[in-house]
């Protein structure tokens, strides 16, 4: 995972000034958006490969990059669209204890 | 997959003391920690349920894609919650011999 225990426990953070600590708030924070965005890209690549070329050419054809588009933007709709069930699914679950 | 909804013993067991780290710092990681993991099971349902409920990707999601969708995730979950609670039982029962 992204947080490296070593990031906070190497060093005393009590010592860490305020604005520090903000710069590791976000640094944090930017990794972790890279690191997600990193995840989409691959999951995309691999989905819509199979998806849109189904006998690899010479070279990418006009079809196949239109294909590759629109499946992007499918697949992002599909994430969150997930993303939407699952978190009222946890809501459910939470409600229900 | 027994941690779907959450975890929070185990969260808080795996950070450094909280003598060590500054209150605010260790409940923002927290809080992404949290994030992160429920973030990485929403890429792995978006990976089974695309290749479970999508055909051929067009101009736009259609509503019975979208209906595979929801249902698939809802599905997925009940399946895990299922497995989990039978595995216990079947540990249980065999007191925890396989």
């Amino acid at each position: 995972m992204m947080f490296n225990d070593s990031l906070i426990s190497n060093s005393d953070t009590r010592s860490l000034s305020s604005s520090q600590k903000e710069e590791l708030i976000e640094n944090v924070k930017q990794q972790i958006a890279i690191a997600n965005a990193q995840e989409l890209i691959t999951k995309m690549s691999e989905k819509c490969f199979k998806k849109c070329i189904l006998k690899p050419g010479a070279s990418l054809d006009n079809s196949e990059q239109k294909c590759v588009a629109m499946c992007m933007d499918r697949y992002l709709e599909t994430w969150n669209l997930v993303s939407k069930s699952y978190q009222i699914r946890i809501q459910h679950e939470k409600d229900r204890n | 997959m027994t941690d779907i909804f959450s975890s929070d013993q185990s969260i808080s067991s795996s950070l450094p003391d909280s003598k060590e780290v500054d209150a605010e710092l260790q409940q923002f990681l927290l809080i992404e920690r949290e994030r992160a993991k429920i973030q990485a099971q929403i890429h792995e349902f978006s990976d089974i349920c695309w290749d479970k409920c999508m055909d051929k990707p067009g101009n736009k999601l259609d509503s019975r894609t979208e209906t595979c969708l929801a249902n698939c995730v809802d599905r997925f979950i009940d399946v895990s919650l299922l497995i989990a609670n039978r595995f216990s039982q079947m540990v249980q029962k065999n007191s925890g011999n396989f």
